[in-house]
């Protein structure tokens, strides 16, 4: 089974990438750019053809060492 | 007394802290390897600056699952004293010792100079030779030094009296949170900070500021342990 995992930084946390990458389009002169997170893009091939047994284990991978969930949420997609 | 430097691999500020107990206080001092599973030999963890593992996914996320961390919350639980200076703040927020996190600096900067921190809390085991509200001279050197936690932690870091120090007012270097610059835990014996007091005990270094933070663990260990002078 294949997994992707998106880890973002909290939508209320200032995001001081995404704010630089903004800046940055803005002055390319990419003027209709609102606000821009910057995140982190994981994949994983897993040894199992349990989706809900992935599932849980993907939440404890995410919320152990994957993201902080202080400052960042996540989110996966399983295929297979 | 003892103290413990922690070494991971990619960390970069472990012979400062080791000299720096050394010079400042003469006191008795090893590295400890990141695999290491017995701490109890030590009085006081140092848990250094650097680059643990690269960095990799995010400061100290890596780290924190590292052997020698099992045993550095143990012996934060036992009351023993752990420091944890810029990639070793990182680290203990990381391991939940500390409350909050550290994001990446709101300038996009690697920042690398002194900076002027106010002693708010004078009443910890690593800050009793200072008074409160002084200023103090300690360098900074850090890309992800942004404090960060949610309204209801910083509402109870500040009942509890858990900021330890802060950016001088109109001197925050990173976008920190109230310009926090170092927490303590709720019991105190546990500390994180991200400028460097290893690297000011000197004043050829540039200043000596960073000294009585030493001078204050060596304090309040004979106080709790009514030991001798020379122990």
């Amino acid at each position: 089974m294949k997994a992707t995992v998106y880890v973002t930084i909290k939508q209320n946390v200032l995001d001081p990438q995404g704010s630089a990458v903004q800046g940055a389009l803005h002055t390319m002169g990419f003027e209709e750019v609102g606000k821009v997170r910057v995140g982190k893009y994981l994949e994983f091939e897993l040894d199992t053809t349990d989706r809900s047994e992935a599932e849980a284990r993907l939440t404890a991978m995410c919320e152990k060492l994957l993201a902080n969930t202080v400052i960042e949420d996540y989110r996966f997609e399983l295929e297979g | 007394m003892k103290f413990a430097v922690i070494v991971f691999p990619g960390s970069n500020c472990d012979i400062d802290c080791y000299k720096a107990v050394e010079d400042a206080i003469g006191q008795k001092v090893d590295y400890v390897w990141h695999t290491a599973t017995d701490l109890s030999d030590y009085d006081c963890i140092l848990v250094p600056g650097g680059f643990s593992y690269g960095d990799y996914l995010r400061c100290g996320a890596i780290a924190r699952f590292a052997p020698v961390m099992n045993e550095v919350v143990k012996a934060a639980a036992a009351g023993k004293y752990v420091l944890g200076i810029c990639n070793g703040f990182q680290i203990l927020t990381e391991a939940g010792l500390l409350p909050g996190a550290l994001l990446r600096n709101n300038g996009m900067k690697f920042r690398c100079h002194n900076t002027q921190l106010e002693v708010v809390n004078n009443n910890t085991a690593f800050t009793n030779q200072y008074a409160a509200g002084e200023i103090i001279n300690i360098p900074i050197a850090h890309g992800e030094g942004n404090y960060y936690c949610d309204d209801a932690t910083l509402a109870e870091l500040k009942a509890n009296n858990q900021i330890v120090f802060r950016y001088a007012a109109g001197t925050n270097p990173n976008g920190s949170l109230e310009n926090i610059a170092g927490v303590s835990n709720k019991q105190g014996n546990v500390v994180g900070m991200m400028p460097h007091p290893e690297r000011a005990i000197d004043q050829l270094l540039g200043s000596e500021d960073g000294k009585r933070m030493f001078t204050s663990i060596l304090n309040a260990w004979r106080e709790q342990h009514g030991a001798a002078i020379n122990s």
